[in-house]
């Protein structure tokens, strides 16, 4: 049933009391995702929130849509049951970086390389809010945490890189503040068929507050951050000055700047989202050396595995004719006393 | 004594029951051989049970003792529910199959053993010094010792095969020489092989060959005296139609069924583990139906996937062995605090950890009913036999889309592997219970029971005017929002276990199988003892003794007029296959002072092991 009356963002809201801490990041994403869903075309029954444990996996409470809040790391799980009981839901992931990355980085990984039609949603904010505070598998090295007094000495994993890695078909990346840019890649996730990856940089003011302020910070974000569009050359700084080029001798990306030793914008890379070499080259980058990429890193769409199993089925019915459990029973040898 | 003592004295050959074990190597094909005899066997219409028992190991090097594959089947003219204390004929392929299975022979008891397999080399690995084929240690049997090897080579030499398939029809020549011995059909078994290998009729032609080449040679060889075709009389059966059935194979087709009447799609979300993964293989391939498997990544994704798809309508299903199990201990209590519907079967094996994952065991009980955080209440129901698997399916999906609750079937790795002749039942005879989904959205509340049954409302997404959320945080009873109030804790605890505590008052008085509704002593039993303690029972009464079997299938809630009737027993036998488990909650819930007898060998119990038990106890209490 469509309702005949366009919903609004106020339609999506619950009655619940949103509990996150005053400043929390989650509160923007919540905001930008309640203002997107009118749009998807998707009667609101048919969308399906589904998380696992930690600060961001709360979120399905607060979307009044069909949500399930599950257990630590499992989510990627039980929203393939929900996909593969029914293909027509628009199911939705919401998770973090300990819950999607730690203890359910198996299932993540899996979601993605199966290619699981599901929109992804891994809130990175580089700790464990919810626990309070200790460090995760995303924290800098030297994170000084409950668990970690005299800072963290493991080396942390890179989402979009692990995505890549899993197989995944699409891996975006945005941040919690900047709506416009986190809704545009939210509904590029969503029309995209098979498992959709967005990465979103979350701010934890009470735990790890200001961690991503380099990329944020207006002053600074234009040295910082590089909005990539597909088919656009990769050029960020002031007045786009700077661009990314491909060093072919050691096969590498380098910042160059327009004008200096001769480069023009011809010398700069095009991005190309099905390029998966240069995906994976883009997850990689960071700060201080470069500028930390955003946008549709990686997309290369391929079948669905929901939509292949019921493609198998229907075939399997093709041929084997109609269901019947007595000749079930009665197959293989019988014979009559 | 043994069979063939006992066709030499009655000086007839009219046997009313007969084991027979094929042994050999774990790539020799035993459990096909095996299988082959068994149905020619069902065919024939006697009763029959086997027991199929093989090593962990895929492959073990040929001729080693660990990699032994054995096959028993106990067949007869009389009510069979077990494979047989001991072993009337033995089929050993080489010494290694021998050396670990002649203890198991009767004294006079029939070998029949591959020479040619009896080599230096074979028998230095099985720990012969001498050939025992010729040495005379035999003597107290009776011994067919042929050159096998040699006559399936020369056998199948007309149809081209290499020597490695040559020498791979030998399970069918043994086949066939045993199907001599019982006059058995060998039809099933040859269209059987053309079906099988219908892409290479050379292979298919060279096995139907050997079958035909062992059967002669018992037609023309000279036997050992009181070696000669056997009669076992059909045993009486009601009429009707008869197939053969593993217990995985039950299982299966009772799940099929169970969300028939249910009315409900089943989505199957399993990972491989010994014995259990036979289900995932058998659901696989019933696409037709509507049972969508699904090998998940680990024991966690599957039963994920599996709470998943009844969140979202569908029933999930999911299926492990104890360790497994253990993996998905977590998701289970979700599924209980969420209250959602899930079946999940335990195929139980040796434990702990990985343990014996070839035989069996009922040492998960204790997990099933207790292992889980938190105050988890939930449905545990056995299955008996390889049959009984069938019913016991329906009733788990009826109890978890009656109550939404998960629901933990336990069998067995003896009662999956093991087949047995199955009247096949008609399936229309089954009443349906079909599911209703909330879709009215007047008054709507996620926590809303049914005041009879206390079940949870279930409205599936998709359905409009009905979002809500659902999760594992504690929720109001009312509203179903998130409450950490500590009275609605209380209450919500509480009503949890009142409605799996109620459903004792759905489920079928405990009924007593043999013997009396009181007296001296009764031996109760639970899963895959059923045939052992049967036996045991049938022939205490025979003998006169005050004893009965009580055959529990709800082990959680237990039906609710048990305690009164074990009550009228002076005396409890529980016979388990652990240290005892179902002892010590019938002590706990009942105060009554039951004895055990336990046998954690992995090896089912023996008819005599528990007679000695039945007899034993009444000694003891006189
Ligand atoms: S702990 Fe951090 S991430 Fe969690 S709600 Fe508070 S601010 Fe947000």
């Amino acid at each position: 049933m469509n309702a005949p009356i366009k919903l609004t963002a106020k339609d999506y809201a619950t009655d619940q009391e949103v509990r996150w801490c005053p400043g929390c990041g989650d509160y923007a994403i919540l905001k930008a995702i309640q203002k997107l869903m009118p749009e998807l075309d998707v009667p609101k029954e048919n969308s399906v929130f589904v998380s696992g444990i930690g600060c961001s996996s709360r979120f399905p409470y607060y979307m009044n849509t069909f949500g399930f809040h599950t257990i630590h790391g499992r989510a990627p799980s039980v929203a393939t049951g929900v996909k593969l009981a029914n293909p027509e839901l628009d199911v939705w992931v919401v998770t973090g970086d300990g819950d999607g990355l730690s203890i359910g980085g198996n299932h993540m990984m899996h979601a993605l390389r199966r290619n699981v039609d599901l929109n992804i949603l891994l809130f990175n904010n580089e700790i464990y809010g919810l626990t309070k505070g200790q460090y995760s598998p995303t924290s800098q090295v030297g994170t000084k945490s409950p668990s970690t007094p005299d800072g963290s000495v493991d080396l942390p994993l890179t989402p979009c890189t692990f995505a890549i890695g899993a197989g995944a078909r699409f891996v975006a990346r945005s941040i919690d503040t900047e709506m416009k840019h986190l809704t545009s890649q939210l509904t590029k996730a969503h029309a995209h068929k098979g498992a959709s990856f967005v990465e979103i940089l979350q701010n934890c003011p009470v735990y790890n507050d200001g961690i991503f302020d380099h990329v944020k910070d207006k002053k600074t974000s234009a040295d910082t951050r590089l909005v990539l569009e597909n088919g656009k050359p990769m050029l960020f700084g002031t007045d786009n000055s700077k661009g990314l080029r491909l060093n072919t001798a050691n096969l590498t990306l380098e910042v160059v700047t327009l004008g200096e030793e001769g480069v023009t914008e011809s010398d700069i890379m095009v991005h190309d989202e099905t390029n998966k070499v240069l995906a994976q080259m883009l997850s990689e980058l960071k700060s201080p050396d470069y500028p930390l990429p955003v946008g549709v890193i990686y997309q290369a769409p391929a079948p669905a595995y929901v939509t292949d199993v019921y493609n198998q089925r229907i075939k399997v019915r093709e041929a084997k004719g109609a269901a019947d459990v007595n000749a079930l029973l009665q197959s293989g040898h019988t014979w009559t006393v | 004594m043994s069979a063939v003592e006992q066709v030499q004295e009655q000086g007839s050959n009219i046997l009313t029951d007969v084991v027979v074990r094929f042994a050999g190597d774990s790539g020799d094909g035993m459990q096909l051989t095996g299988n082959n005899f068994t149905e020619a066997t069902a065919i024939y219409g006697n009763d029959l049970a086997t027991f199929p028992d093989f090593p962990a190991e895929i492959r073990a090097p040929a001729g080693a003792t660990f990699g032994v594959s054995a096959f028993q089947i106990y067949f007869g003219s009389e009510d069979v529910t077990t494979a047989g204390d001991d072993v009337d004929v033995l089929v050993a392929m080489n010494p290694a199959a021998l050396i670990t299975n002649l203890k198991e022979l009767v004294p006079g008891g029939l070998i029949i053993a591959d020479a040619d397999a009896f080599t230096a080399k074979n028998l230095a690995r099985a720990g012969y010094k001498d050939n025992p084929l010729e040495d005379g240690s035999l003597d107290a049997y009776r011994l067919i010792s042929i050159d096998i090897t040699k006559r399936v080579i020369d056998t199948v030499k007309p149809h081209g095969l290499s020597h490695k398939f040559a020498v791979r029809c030998k399970n069918m020549w043994t086949l066939g020489l045993t199907m001599w011995l019982f006059d058995r059909s060998r039809d099933a078994a040859i269209d059987g092989l053309r079906t099988k290998f219908a892409k290479a009729p050379d292979i298919a032609e060279a096995n139907v060959a050997a079958i035909n080449a062992g059967h002669a040679y018992g037609e023309t060889a000279e036997l050992p005296t009181g070696v000669e075709v056997y009669k076992v009389p059909r045993a009486s059966v009601e009429p009707g139609l008869y197939r053969n059935t593993t217990g995985t194979e039950a299982l299966a087709y009772g799940i099929i069924a169970g969300g028939q009447l249910a009315e409900l799609p089943i989505v199957f979300a399993s990972y491989p583990i010994t014995p259990a993964s036979g289900l995932l293989h058998s659901l696989s391939s019933q696409k037709q139906f509507e049972v969508m498997t699904f090998q998940a990544e680990d024991e966690i994704a599957a039963v994920c996937a599996a709470i998943g798809a009844s969140f979202a309508g569908s029933l999930g299903v999911t299926s492990s062995s104890g360790p497994g199990i253990s993996l998905k201990a977590e998701a289970i209590s979700l599924a209980c605090a969420t209250e959602l519907p899930l079946l999940i079967v335990n195929t139980q094996r040796g434990g702990p950890s990985t343990g014996l994952p070839t035989k069996t065991e009922q040492s998960d009980l204790n997990q099933s009913i207790f292992g889980r955080h938190g105050d988890t209440a939930l449905p545990v129901i056995s299955a008996s036999t390889s049959v009984d698997c069938f019913d016991v399916a329906i009733e788990a999906v009826r109890i978890a889309t009656k109550y939404r609750t998960p629901v933990i079937l336990l069998s067995d790795g003896y009662m999956a592997n093991a087949s047995e002749p199955w009247h096949v039942p008609d399936f229309n005879s089954y009443e349906p219970f079909p599911v209703t989904f909330e879709t009215n959205p007047e008054g709507f509340s996620p926590a809303k029971r049914d005041p009879e049954t206390l079940a949870r409302v279930w409205a599936k997404p998709g359905t409009p005017g009905m979002e809500h959320r659902i999760g594992g945080i504690e929720k109001d009873y009312v509203s179903g929002d998130i409450s950490y109030d500590s009275d609605n804790h209380q209450k919500m605890t509480d009503i949890r276990k009142a409605k799996i505590d109620g459903i004792a008052n759905d489920i079928p008085d405990q009924e007593v199988v043999l013997g009396n509704t009181k007296g001296k002593l009764a031996v109760v039993g639970w899963g895959s003892t059923f045939g052992a303690i049967h036996q045991a029972v049938k022939r205490g009464l025979a003998e006169g003794l005050d004893v009965a079997h009580i055959h529990i299938r709800h082990m959680w809630p237990m039906p609710s007029n048990l305690e009164a009737l074990l009550s009228g027993y002076e005396n409890v036998l529980i016979p388990e296959m652990n240290t005892g488990q179902l002892i010590k909650i019938i002590r706990a819930e009942f105060l009554i002072d039951a004895k055990g007898l336990n046998k954690i060998s992995g090896q089912p119990f023996k008819i005599r092991e528990i007679e000695s038990a039945i007899k034993e106890q009444l000694e003891s209490s006189k």
